[in-house]
């Protein structure tokens, strides 16, 4: 029972909600907006499950020296935020709360994704090499894309017209091919669940 | 070690000061880049353009800060551009960051612009689960969302008179750097149909040209050039053009880079192969 | 406040904002102890925040005001959500799998449709579906189908790619790099504006600071 009524729960709604989509009557609609409100409603309430996850780690290396500072720090800021924000109107621009997440949060993780910007010059340093005739493709697309930004007068206006084309015709071909695949590869995984042979979302017993 | 060699091991600190330098001179001495418009963003700028003073767009704003730099501009460009023609906006938010960014936005622009919210635009909140939040809107706003971001029942909004769902609105803008794009495509596009246009990021704007072929997307705005492209149809000049004198610098460094980098590879490439024929 | 207007709180502010990404930024010369503070707290005020966000504007409007004005029906999906939880307990972790089986049954059943008529039904009608003209329109429409028949036949690894099929998936493994290639330079441009906003952002601080 287990696993069964799981598995029977599963293959009920996903039919419901595939048939529904050729069935376009007023209850069918009422299942499908109303299936989707309660999918949202479970959300809300499973979400915590992260936060909790995090809070309790956090918690537990209080004990441990090296990140016990560290992980002071984390469960600091987290409760500045939710004790800043006990009262609904605090969470309105102006307010502490979202000066918070303006000057801390905004800065911080805005800086740390664009320390990208040096690890991708350095990694186009370190491995973009011509090696041979598929690399040395790779190379000179993306030589052709970056030249964009550089005005160089009419081999500009040239060489914006073959950014479009490549964007537009080799770039394009390919990505249909991979989202094609994509398409294909979705729909069967999501069949196989519904018929109850993919069973991984389950987890172990 | 000769000099090929040693340009192909450099310490990896000398390559990011190199980059640092690269975005720091720009701001001591800037200069202005012409700005070619593509036709994927002028067809988002026409669409807005296209639109009557009380006609509705829903701007759906999902990203975060850490992506704020490629797509905030577009997003005041765009927003710009809906208040000054007298638009209706309907914003969402489903990014778990969203919320504040939007606020930041909409506060700001609809103080220059004299609108007013609840009448003039609304902002509708966030909701997880991207999707399925997708297919509620789909049928009805006031099914995942009965109240707005600030506690109002939707009803109760003079700007939510009349509208149930997106075959109210003229189009959809979403505007993200996540897979979000994904899901408006799949559940939004593909199962109600509605006129659907993207700004999402560099990074990602390869992945979506052949939704523009295919007609699934009106348009797309890539990255903060497309954001630079947008803000010079709309005449706001904002982050973007800023932005496009740093591109050029840091472009030509990492290209000079990798020019570097292919010269030392194949003159110590030559240099190995003529001392193994010297060997044998 | 235009940058002009700041007052104390707003030097104050934008200064610790301007600190915070000093201390990121010191990552590059290496890993230390003012880049690992800030990204712990990063961690701990973004869960705090998406905790607070979560209860007013979700845990209130969808649950707890529906509940009270007698919408009793909201109380199913509220046990589905609270049996989520159990996950944490070895013993009582099946419980979960009845609310995961109805939203993953409802997610799948939905998805079916909407992919197979986005990423397939529609893709191919573009590929396929216009006619290919004497012109460079035409000319590049063929070259689509071309390419994307050779990259769907790279990607088939049911037989080996030999003989005339080794010739087709070669020709989709050099539109594929073409198409990473691409996808390459445009990531350059996304990375490199994460940073020019920084750069932006301190500039104009500094200026505030000295310049006035």
């Amino acid at each position: 029972m287990k696993r069964e009524i799981p598995i029977l729960i599963v293959g009920i709604t996903g039919f419901a909600m595939l048939i529904q989509y050729f069935i376009p009557t007023d209850w069918s609609e009422f299942i499908f907006t109303y299936s989707q409100d309660w999918v949202i409603v479970i959300g809300i309430i499973a979400m915590p499950l992260g936060i909790w996850s995090l809070v309790k780690a956090n918690v537990n290396k209080l004990k441990v020296p090296g990140e016990r500072f560290y992980s002071a720090v984390l469960l600091g800021g987290f409760l500045i935020m939710v004790l800043t924000c006990l009262k609904e109107e605090s969470r309105m621009a102006g307010s502490f709360h979202m000066d918070l997440f303006n000057y801390v949060l905004v800065p911080i993780q805005a800086t740390i994704f664009s320390l990208l910007a040096f690890f991708i010059a350095s990694a186009a340093y370190r491995a973009f090499r011509a090696r041979s005739i598929l690399a040395t493709i790779l190379l000179l697309t993306a030589f052709l894309i970056m030249a964009r930004f550089i005005p160089l007068g009419p081999i500009s206006i040239i060489n914006l017209k073959i950014d479009a084309w490549i964007l537009q015709v080799p770039n394009m071909a390919a990505n249909r091919a991979i989202m094609m695949g994509i398409g294909l590869g979705a729909t069967a995984t999501a069949m196989k669940i519904i018929l109850g042979i993919e069973r991984t979302y389950m987890g172990h017993d | 070690m000769n000099i090929f060699q040693k340009m192909m091991q450099i310490d990896r600190r000398w390559v990011y000061l190199a980059i640092g330098l690269a975005v720091i001179i720009p701001s001591i001495k800037s200069f202005d880049v012409p700005v070619t418009v593509s036709p994927e963003v002028k067809r988002i700028y026409d669409f807005v353009d296209s639109l009557q003073a009380g006609d509705y767009v829903f701007i759906c704003v999902d990203y975060d800060p850490s992506s704020m730099a490629e797509l905030n501009p577009m997003a005041v460009a765009i927003v710009n551009q809906a208040f000054v023609k007298d638009l209706k906006a309907i914003f969402v938010t489903l990014s778990q960051f969203g919320p504040g960014l939007v606020e930041q936005i909409t506060s700001q622009l609809a103080a220059n612009h004299n609108k007013i919210n609840g009448v003039d635009y609304a902002f509708l909140g966030y909701r997880p689960y991207p999707a399925i939040t997708i297919l509620a809107m789909g049928v009805d706003f006031s099914v995942p969302f009965p109240q707005d971001y600030y506690g109002t029942p939707l009803d109760s909004l003079p700007v939510m008179n009349g509208i149930k769902n997106f075959d109210d609105v003229k189009g959809v803008i979403e505007i993200t750097s996540g897979n979000t794009a994904d899901f408006w495509l799949i559940y939004g596009n593909g199962r109600y149909g509605f006129p659907l246009a993207i700004g999402i990021t560099g990074v990602m704007s390869a992945n979506y040209y052949q939704y523009l072929s295919s007609g699934q997307l009106f348009g797309i705005i890539p990255g903060v050039k497309g954001a630079a492209e947008y803000e010079e149809l709309v005449g706001f000049p904002g982050e973007g053009k800023a932005q496009m004198a740093y591109q050029v610098i840091a472009h030509s460094v990492i290209i000079i880079f990798i020019i570097i980098s292919n010269v030392a590879y194949f003159a110590t490439r030559k240099r190995k192969a003529g001392l193994e024929g010297g060997n044998q | 406040m235009t940058p002009q207007e700041w007052g104390l709180y707003e030097y104050i502010f934008n200064g610790v904002a301007a600190l915070l990404t000093l201390c990121i930024f010191s990552f590059l010369y290496k890993d230390n102890p003012f880049y690992k503070f800030a990204e712990r707290l990063v961690a701990g005020v973004a869960t705090g925040y998406f905790t607070m966000l979560l209860f007013w504007t979700n845990f209130m409007d969808k649950v707890y005001d529906p509940l009270k004005a007698g919408q009793w029906w909201y109380i199913f999906p509220a046990v589905l959500g609270v049996m989520m939880w159990t996950r944490f307990s070895k013993k009582w972790a099946w419980v979960s799998r009845y609310s995961i089986a109805f939203y993953i049954g409802i997610g799948s059943g939905v998805s079916i449709t909407v992919y197979l008529y986005t990423y397939l039904f529609k893709q191919l009608q573009a590929t396929i579906g216009f006619p290919i003209t004497m012109d460079i329109a035409g000319l590049n429409q063929f070259l689509v189908i071309i390419a994307v028949l050779s990259a769907l036949v790279y990607f088939f690894f049911s037989t080996p790619h030999k003989g005339a099929l080794g010739f087709v998936s070669k020709i989709g493994i050099y539109v594929i790099m073409i198409c990473f290639g691409a996808g390459f330079g445009l990531t350059v441009m996304g990375r490199v504006a994460l940073l020019v906003n920084r750069v932006i952002f301190l500039k104009g601080y500094l200026i505030q600071l000295f310049g006035g």
